[in-house]
């Protein structure tokens, strides 16, 4: 076992704690902090793959933009601990067989492929900035400007949804 | 031990390497701290620090053993310990974190029987690293401003969050254009990208193409931190101290340690992306070479410097002081004549005079402009620096496509 395999499952490990924790939190901020822990760790399994752009840009993004607006608006709305509740009805009698028959359906298909299929290896990915930039504005130029676009639509409709006079 | 040294010399060298720079590091910002109240004293017509050592040059140290042996305060009603604790040293990991991908020169040096180069760690992602840990920094404030669970530091958190996210904006996309000129996101490369002169003279620095940027870049970067007229997060007359008055002895000095090395880590980046980093702003031809040996000039001419204070300063240990600072400064530039740190160090000295303008120009700022308020900051961030940022990147983008690099 290399080097880089005691790396991955220490991240693998403290990412998998993180989301636990981000459930187990009775105080949003601190799920939010453990959200954060995630991300911070899928960053580090991307740079393990190779992928150091994906990596870069998943800090950036998700842990330096979109979880500080998560924590801004914890921190305006000053929301205190939750109270835990019964499972509801909902839950009880749809909400866990499902998770029983997803989780049933997804050890299934991981035990069929599981000796057949190779892992991925560490930097099995070229994720270097050049080759991922050629992959986004070259063969997949079309469907990349569409979701540009979807997202503008996404922001507008915010403003529009947020700003009642215009 | 030595077995283990000549297994591992990589992690020992990584060790040693981190060890120095932060040494260094440390120092210069319990330094910049002293440079800062002397200027602004300056400015002010006042004399700033001056008993402790000769012209307050053992402040510094001073102030740190009375931060250590100040009594550490955690308010009772602090929300959460972990965080409150937490949040000075995320300031001071993230702040620290930066400087690990900073090349200070080209050279190589030969340490432990392997060569090296002048910096931790050379990725080739170095400008969206720096990015990134920059876009985090905004945690370790956020969460001390909340932990507190008092009205100002709340107050104070609240604003610099939303300071910090508005202005990263324009921060990531003024740095977009020098990316496109250079096409790489090392700052090796694009710091070996301004190789080169104008006409025979003018250095090729990003910062004449992009001046656009190099503006949008050093405004926003005063607000990424904090720093007046930007400093809104911590206005005393409003807010006492903003998110760290709650805080108390190491952990007040933990963010001041944080904001200092902030201003070093945007004052690098400025000089790398745009002013040409470590190359030199003469060219090496005819009499400009004699321009070489300025690094050894400045060094010897700043230990003369020190020692006419002998014959002003009245304390028999300033004097003797200021004679051992000029004899330390003597030998070292007596060092850097031998031939081979002449060449190594010729990177470094520009690299770090151009930082310290910045620095110097950091603290000008905030001796000379007034505090904005906050819609006008919000306004000023959004509806100009924004704007300005992406008609720059547009403008480059065409200038790439159609002329090329």
């Amino acid at each position: 076992m290399g080097a880089e395999a005691y790396v991955f499952f220490v991240f693998a490990a403290l990412a998998v704690l993180g989301a636990l924790n981000l459930i187990i939190q009775r105080h949003p901020i601190h799920s939010a902090l453990s959200l954060i822990l995630v991300m911070a760790c899928l960053a580090v399994h991307y740079l393990l793959l190779g992928a150091e752009f994906v990596a870069a840009v998943q800090i950036i993004v998700y842990a330096g933009a979109i979880m500080v607006l998560f924590i801004f608006v914890i921190m305006l709305l000053n929301a205190g601990e939750e109270e835990h509740t019964d499972l509801s009805l909902m839950a009880k009698y749809a909400g866990l067989p499902l998770a029983v028959i997803l989780l049933g359906v997804l050890a299934y298909q991981f035990s069929r492929v599981w000796p057949a299929q190779a892992a991925v290896g560490a930097r099995s990915f070229v994720g270097d900035t050049t080759s991922l930039a050629r992959l986004l504005f070259r063969d997949f130029v079309l469907p990349f400007e569409l979701t540009s676009i979807l997202i503008l639509i996404a922001i507008l409709g915010a403003i529009v949804l947020a700003k009642k006079e215009l | 031990m030595t077995d283990w040294l000549a297994r591992y010399p990589q992690v020992v060298l990584y060790i040693v390497k981190s060890a120095v720079v932060l040494f260094v590091l440390l120092t210069a910002v319990a330094y910049g701290v002293w440079l800062e109240r002397k200027l602004v004293a300056r400015i002010q017509s006042r004399w700033g620090p001056f008993r402790v050592g000769p012209h307050g040059l053992l402040q510094p140290l001073a102030d740190g053993l009375k931060m250590f042996f100040k009594e550490d305060i955690i308010p009772a009603r602090v929300t959460s310990r972990f965080i409150f604790l937490l949040a000075p040293f995320l300031a001071v990991l993230l702040a620290l974190l930066a400087i690990a991908v900073i090349p200070f020169g080209p050279g190589e040096v030969q340490v432990l029987g392997t060569r090296t180069g002048l910096y931790i760690a050379d990725i080739n992602i170095g400008v969206l690293f720096l990015l990134a840990v920059t876009s985090l920094g905004v945690y370790s404030v956020a969460l001390a401003g909340w932990s507190s669970n008092s009205k100002y530091p709340l107050l104070g958190g609240l604003r610099s969050s939303a300071q910090m996210v508005s202005y990263e904006l324009a921060l990531t996309f003024s740095v977009i254009g020098v990316v496109l000129l250079a096409g790489t996101l090392s700052l090796r490369e694009i710091i070996d990208a301004q190789t080169g002169y104008w006409w025979g003279f003018v250095p090729r620095w990003y910062a004449l193409p992009q001046l656009v940027a190099f503006v949008c870049f050093f405004i926003s970067s005063v607000a990424e931190t904090h720093r007046a007229p930007f400093d809104l997060p911590e206005a005393e007359t409003e807010l006492v101290a903003g998110f760290h008055a709650e805080y108390s002895s190491v952990k007040a000095l933990m963010f001041f340690i944080a904001e200092y090395a902030h201003i070093f880590t945007v004052s690098f980046l400025a000089s790398i992306l745009f002013f040409g980093g470590w190359l030199s702003p003469f060219p090496e031809s005819g009499l400009w070479s004699l321009t070489r040996y300025l690094p050894v000039a400045v060094l010897g001419g700043l230990a003369l410097y020190f020692w006419t204070d002998i014959f002003r300063l009245r304390q028999r240990l300033h004097r003797f002081l200021v004679f051992v600072i000029g004899l330390g400064l003597l030998g070292v530039a007596w060092l850097f004549t031998h031939p081979d740190l002449f060449d190594l160090i010729q990177g470094p000295f520009w690299l770090l005079s151009k930082t310290a303008l910045f620095v110097f120009v950091f603290i000008w700022t905030r001796a000379t402009l007034p505090r904005f308020r906050y819609d006008q900051l919000m306004a000023f961030g959004w509806k100009f620096l924004m704007p300005l940022a992406i008609l720059n990147i547009l403008a480059t983008s065409f200038w790439v496509a159609w002329w090329g690099n």
